[in-house]
């Protein structure tokens, strides 16, 4: 089996090399026959050595008796004026820990050609667009991840005049290896088609008499709608679904507003325990920004909005839209350790955030200014009242309408909270400081599903201090502390729910980081779990980190202990377990 | 394994030596602040070096770089006539913070959105910050991933052999 696994991936990998040469060869003949030929790509390796560490519960059976893991990617991309054309290889052999086991194998993962000229533009191949705030149809690819929901198919975009855009993408997604043709089906891959048009129009754009006018407005509609095969012997699955959303984007001056409403029509499926309730959403935006000085005001609401290519799919699989969290996004380990994610069956959200700089020359701004941020955000579940059916009140039951919902109800419910408070200060030429105080309140329960865990409540505080030795050394600590609280008070714990606690409770995390700039940097750190309820768990997590990085060359080689928790890019979050070992990172541009 | 490995480096290697010619801007098109479209391929700044930087308002790193940028950009501007160019790679859960986030920061930069990574994946950027150096003619001419403190210093020296 192994031999044989062996020979046809390296059957894919010469495949790959015959290409990647064609197409090398390509812009060589392209270069000496057509004047504008350009290739230009990128790669990108993470190779992790595992070493056992029970106290962290690493043994060779949680890790599969994997030893190694490695994530990889080439990317190569071919342009020539109005066309392009590009392909990229991934391989996981085999994923490295965290990582969903349908990624093993190696592939050409993605490729198309373009053709755009401004006024018209096709695509062929792997597609990645996003109708205006994504709420109903976005592809992206996060490989740092492990997640791309491209589509594959085709796309048009049209510029009819100045100001109109109009989209249409049609195909079918990705699901990590599986095949794209239906004859070619395991019941496992089986997804629908999607399909999708979107309209935008500037006025400012259009209307020459308001080219320069002070009030800026956009409208934009799309409709998008996937087409699947109802598989169930017991539902009735719609077999078309479509979603639309509007959008108006409005500014005046310093004043912007943006808001974009989505309607999905019943689509029962895994996530929403196959109820035939109808999908909202709504997602309102309103700015002010002058110099020194920005405000900014979000409301959300989302009801049943889940909007998958296959109505059997979990967690990211197959999502056709994506509605972002909106709740502010952390930058160091401790606060990010609880970060947000949507809810997609129903959540009310609201954030405000003000970035205010104290000027210079001014008693409190001192002679470079001082930066300042306050965000409050907060996320409630919606209210659900449950609904008649066979003469007896139901909630939520599957094959039924599911529940009605006030628009405007927020339910006492609380997932999430985050209050929090930054400074950022130059305090000499060579003294930098960021501090920054968070008080947060995380529904692990619903969040993570974990169930049972209890409201992780926390204080959360970190000191960030660079200091700059000369022009080219220079050193930066960073304290980072988390404060649980309740979690301790009146504490019981069965052997069987242990597991829930691990790293829970109370942390400390220290970080020095010296670097030589340009190329180097030497990093050591321990985050400290001293005050986890069960003692057991309290352990170190200690790493250690040296990074190379010459042009847009980085060679990072790391080691240590990494602590279980939510690794986040770009505002998609994923859980990676703890692990322990050696890691090697080289990524290039080129 | 290790021949597998080998093998994907080295065809990408052999495939990155073909590719030894700088660079034009995509054709990609971004919306900047105040909504207006931006064609990156016809960027440009009278001759005068462009640079363009990539970030997050979730980047520690692209936030110091900015910061460090911004405390220098009215000299560079005074003495090369450069032009620097923001892209924030914030996707539609922080799309309406990034204005009042920059004014809030007191940037001056020209900033863009890059809502769904377009620009990010077309100029081969792995991981913010990432930043990129443009002639006077419009190719790329010198690229730098991360961020480490004073890395502007080297920034500023590539800038100037192009005014030169």
């Amino acid at each position: 089996m192994f031999v044989v696994y062996i020979s046809q991936s390296m059957r894919k990998i010469l495949l790959s090399i015959l290409c990647l040469s064609a197409l090398g060869c390509l812009s060589v003949r392209a270069q000496s026959l057509l004047e504008g030929s350009q290739v230009n790509g990128s790669f990108q390796i993470d190779g992790q050595y595992y070493m056992p560490d029970a106290a962290i519960d690493i043994t060779p059976e949680s890790i599969n008796g994997k030893k190694l893991g490695l994530n990889g990617f080439g990317k190569l991309q071919y342009t020539n004026g109005n066309f392009s054309a590009g392909l990229r290889f991934e391989a996981f052999l085999p994923q490295m820990n965290g990582f969903r086991d349908e990624l093993n194998g190696v592939g050409l993962a993605n490729f198309y050609a373009s053709y755009d000229d401004g006024t018209i533009g096709f695509t062929v191949g792997d597609i990645y667009d996003q109708f205006g705030s994504g709420m109903v149809f976005r592809t992206y690819e996060e490989w740092s991840l492990g997640m791309d929901n491209s589509l594959r198919g085709a796309r048009v975009v049209f510029r009819p005049t100045q100001g109109v855009t109009i989209k249409g993408v049609y195909g079918r997604q990705r699901y990590f290896w599986a095949p794209y043709l239906e004859r070619d089906f395991k019941d496992s891959d089986y997804r629908g088609i999607v399909r999708g048009v979107d309209a935008e129009w500037d006025l400012n754009q259009s209307i020459p008499s308001m080219n320069d006018a002070k009030f800026h407005a956009t409208l934009g509609g799309s409709f998008v709608s996937k087409k699947q095969a109802d598989k169930s012997t017991s539902l009735n699955i719609p077999e078309n679904v479509c979603a639309s959303a509007a959008r108006v984007n409005l500014a005046y001056g310093r004043f912007a507003f943006s808001t974009e409403y989505a309607y999905k029509i019943n689509d029962p499926s895994a996530i929403n325990n196959f109820i035939y309730h109808e999908g909202r959403a709504l997602l309102s935006s309103l700015s002010y920004s002058q110099k020194g000085l920005g405000v900014v005001l979000q409301v959300k609401r989302v009801d049943n909005m889940s909007f998958k290519s296959m109505y059997t799919a979990k967690e990211n699989d197959l999502d056709i839209n994506f509605i972002p969290p909106i709740n502010y996004t952390h930058t160091h380990s401790l606060p990010s350790m609880y970060t947000y994610s949507t809810q997609p069956n129903g959540e009310m959200a609201a954030q405000f955030q003000v970035n205010y700089t104290i000027p210079k020359g001014t008693a409190l701004g001192g002679k470079y200014g001082t930066k300042l941020t306050f965000n409050y955000s907060q996320v409630n579940d919606i209210v659900r009242d449950s609904i008649e059916f066979n003469h007896a009140m139901t909630l939520n039951e599957s094959g039924t309408l599911g529940y009605t919902s006030k628009f405007f109800a927020v339910s006492d419910k609380v997932f999430f909270r985050d209050i929090n408070f930054e400074i950022d200060k130059k305090i000499s030429k060579d003294w930098h400081i960021t501090a920054q105080y968070i008080n947060m309140l995380y529904d692990m329960e619903t969040i993570e599903g974990h169930a049972n865990a209890p409201m992780v409540k926390a204080n959360i505080g970190f000191v960030d201090v660079t200091y700059k030795i000369n022009k080219k050394q220079s050193i930066r600590f960073e304290l980072q502390g988390l404060w649980e609280n309740e979690v301790h008070k009146g504490f019981v714990y069965d052997e069987s729910e242990k597991k829930d606690y691990q790293k829970r409770g109370d942390w400390l995390a220290g970080l020095i980081e010296y670097s030589i700039t340009p190329h180097w940097s030497f990093s050591i750190g321990d985050k400290w779990n001293y005050g986890n309820p069960v003692p057991e768990y309290r352990d170190h997590y200690f790493s250690g980190n040296l990074t190379y990085i010459k042009d847009a060359t980085r060679i990072m080689l790391s080691g240590g202990r990494q602590s279980e928790g939510v690794v986040c890019v770009g505002g998609v979050c994923r859980t990676v377990p703890a692990s322990s070992g050696v890691s090697l990172t080289v990524s290039t541009s080129f | 394994m290790k021949k597998l490995t080998t093998l994907l480096l080295m065809t990408l290697l052999v495939a990155g030596l073909h590719a030894q010619t700088k660079t034009d801007l995509p054709n990609v098109t971004l919306k900047d602040l105040n909504g207006k479209d931006v064609n990156i391929s016809k960027l440009s700044n009278n001759g005068k070096p462009i640079v363009i930087t990539f970030w997050a308002t979730w980047c520690a790193p692209c936030i110091k770089e900015h910061n460090a940028l911004s405390d220098v950009y009215d000299d560079w501007q005074d003495e090369t006539g450069v032009k620097i160019y923001s892209v924030s790679i914030d996707d539609s859960r922080s799309t309406a913070k990034v204005k009042p986030f920059v004014e809030g920061k007191g940037w001056d930069f020209n900033v863009l959105l890059d809502v769904n990574s377009e620009l990010k994946r077309a100029m081969n950027v792995s991981n913010p910050p990432h930043t990129f150096l443009i002639d006077g003619k419009g190719k790329i001419v010198y690229q730098h991933t991360g961020y480490l403190e004073g890395a502007e210093e080297e920034l500023y020296e590539e800038i100037q052999k192009l005014v030169k």
